[in-house]
């Protein structure tokens, strides 16, 4: 009989306990509060360290061997101290002007020094009601931010102050990379589509190139348009390096070029993949198609240079994988696999065509082919985008928050939204680096002198050599 | 006494030191130097700036000798570093005055 009433008594607890939780889930469902998943944050740190990568020792290493051998240090200094200057100016007020409510061009202050985030306060995904913690999504953030003004030096490498650049680069990250970022990328949220009205609502808080459609999944037009362009002003105003088509002006270490490449390829996983912000299928989508894409153009490079020159190059394979990474950034997350190998031969071949042909055209010095690579390989994305993200050509489509699916897709109409975002950006940051460049002219002066342009900036702005023999 | 200067292709620095050695030789001094002859330069591409390369590397080789082991000591270096290809180099043979052997101040054939 005891023995009978405590299983009774044991019973009804279960039972009530079970009645308890499916009230709570009933109560959870009603109210959708946010989930942060272990999975998703775990991946966001994981792509941060990789973006992180990217840019020390990836980009500063590519970078540095080609140039010679009395300026690597200057290349490897300059990428490794914008890293750390921009990663400041993005907690004190980078953050807040791209990622929070303002006008259509720039956000507030309202979270300037990291105001008011907390360990438990969350930054929205692509899902309905997944969130990640916000200050992993801020470090995310600041990566990008620190590696695209990195990218600029490229086009100027080997005959500007130190000086000069890290005042540029304080100018152009406030007054290009920060808005462009805002245009293209804030919005309020996938929660905040929960009807017609509400989406509409919504949408008038977004950035003005999110709110042309334009599609940029992890910053083809953020960070690479951006970026070359600011670098073919630069490349312009600066003018040549002395001796520019006379003198021996050869990579110093082609192996340097292609382990930085390597180790950008790798990092770029973090960087396309990561800006999924979640652990999930699509992430493995856009992980194969940033893999094709990279694989097609470093064979269409070689392929373009092994028909046209007679020998493929390893410098010339390390730079269609660059390419094929910046083309695929804006479209892996909505391009199907075979979309991105198409991409992927395309910009190859465009790429390689810039850099051997246009340039020489053209006539101005690009050091490393900042405006060749990123420039030309960031608009050949993000139009491309309009393309490949064709549901009929093996693309994923547009999701559309209100309804709750896959929207009706046109490639005429995407193309529009797309040259609205690569024409903005054009017109934006060669403004800003025009002016850019002669404010730091006038102030500070952006050449070195001849002597030490001859010397090389290692010893003349450092005070130090890379090798000793 | 003499001193026999060979400026020849890297890859055959190998032989050459054997070579010298086998006839008794005891002693070489090699530099990695750079220069030209009747062999072109090269061209190389990148990303599609073309520069000439005029200058190419060799090994020089100098070695002192006694002038009785001349003859043989330059024979053994064409030998070895010959492959009928041009750019194998050259042999300059000058007067050698006098040669000091720094740790025990013998000089002349002695210090050799």
């Amino acid at each position: 009989m005891n023995r009978l009433l405590s299983v009774s008594v044991l019973l009804a607890l279960a039972l009530f306990s079970g009645f308890c939780s499916a009230e709570d889930v009933a109560a959870a469902a009603a109210a959708a509060p946010p989930v942060i998943n272990k999975g998703d944050t775990a991946w966001v740190i994981m792509a941060t360290v990789l973006v992180i990568l990217m840019v020390i020792p990836g980009l500063a290493l590519f970078y540095g061997g080609m140039v010679r051998s009395k300026n690597m240090l200057s290349i490897l200094m300059q990428t490794f101290v914008i890293f750390a200057l921009t990663s400041i100016l993005w907690a004190l007020y980078g953050y807040s002007i791209a990622f929070t409510e303002g006008n259509a061009f720039f956000g507030g202050l309202s979270k300037a020094f990291l105001m008011g985030i907390t360990p438990d306060s969350q930054a929205a995904t692509f899902s309905k009601g997944v969130y990640i913690p916000e200050y992993i999504y801020v470090a995310f953030q600041l990566t990008f931010s620190a590696i695209t003004p990195a990218l600029i030096i490229g086009a100027f490498a080997e005959r500007v102050k130190f000086s000069a650049i890290l005042l540029f680069v304080v100018i152009w990250f406030t007054f290009s990379y920060l808005p462009i970022a805002h245009m293209v990328w804030y919005w309020a949220g996938p929660d905040a589509y929960t009807d017609a009205a509400a989406g509409e609502k919504a949408a008038a808080t977004a950035g003005l190139i999110f709110q042309k459609g334009a599609l940029d999944f992890a910053g083809g037009t953020v960070v690479h348009i951006n970026a070359g362009i600011a670098g073919l002003v630069g490349a312009l105003m600066i003018g040549k390096r002395i001796g520019y088509k006379k003198e021996f002006i050869a990579p110093h270490s082609v192996t340097f070029s292609m382990v930085g490449a390597s180790l950008l390829w790798v990092g770029w996983f973090g960087f396309n993949v990561g800006s999924n912000l979640e652990a999930n299928g699509l992430a493995a989508l856009v992980f194969v198609n940033t893999l094709l894409a990279t694989a097609a153009a470093t064979l269409s490079w070689m392929a373009a240079e092994w028909l046209i020159r007679g020998k493929p190059s390893m410098l010339g394979g390390a730079s269609g994988a660059i390419a094929g990474l910046v083309a695929i950034t804006p479209a892996c997350g909505w391009a199907g696999p075979m979309g991105s190998i198409f991409l992927g031969l395309l910009v190859g071949g465009v790429c390689f065509w810039s850099v051997t042909s246009l340039k020489n055209m053209l006539g101005y010095d690009d050091s490393l082919d900042a405006f060749g690579v990123h420039g030309i390989g960031g608009i050949i994305g993000a139009l491309g985008t309009a393309i490949v993200a064709n549901p009929d050509l093996g693309g994923t489509g547009v999701y559309d928050y209100v309804a709750n699916a896959v929207a009706p897709y046109d490639t005429g109409t995407q193309l529009i939204s797309q040259l609205w975002g690569v024409g903005i950006s054009i017109v934006w940051s060669a403004t800003v680096a025009f002016v850019g460049y002669k404010i730091v002219d006038m102030t500070i002066g952006l050449r070195v002198s001849e002597v030490d342009e001859r010397q090389g900036l290692d010893l003349a702005e450092h005070g130090e050599t890379a090798y000793h023999s | 006494m003499k001193l026999i200067t060979a400026v020849v292709k890297p890859f055959k620095l190998d032989d050459v030191r054997e070579a010298l050695s086998d006839i008794g030789v005891s002693g070489v001094t090699v530099t990695e130097v750079k220069g030209f002859g009747r062999q072109k330069g090269h061209t190389e591409l990148y990303r599609g700036a073309e520069y000439v390369v005029d200058f190419l590397p060799k090994a020089k080789v100098e070695v002192a000798v006694a002038d009785s082991l001349l003859d043989e000591a330059v024979e053994a270096i064409v030998k070895v570093a010959n492959t009928g290809k041009i750019g194998d180099g050259k042999i300059f043979v000058t007067n050698l005055e006098q040669v000091v052997r720094i740790r025990t101040g013998e000089t002349g054939e002695e210090a050799l």
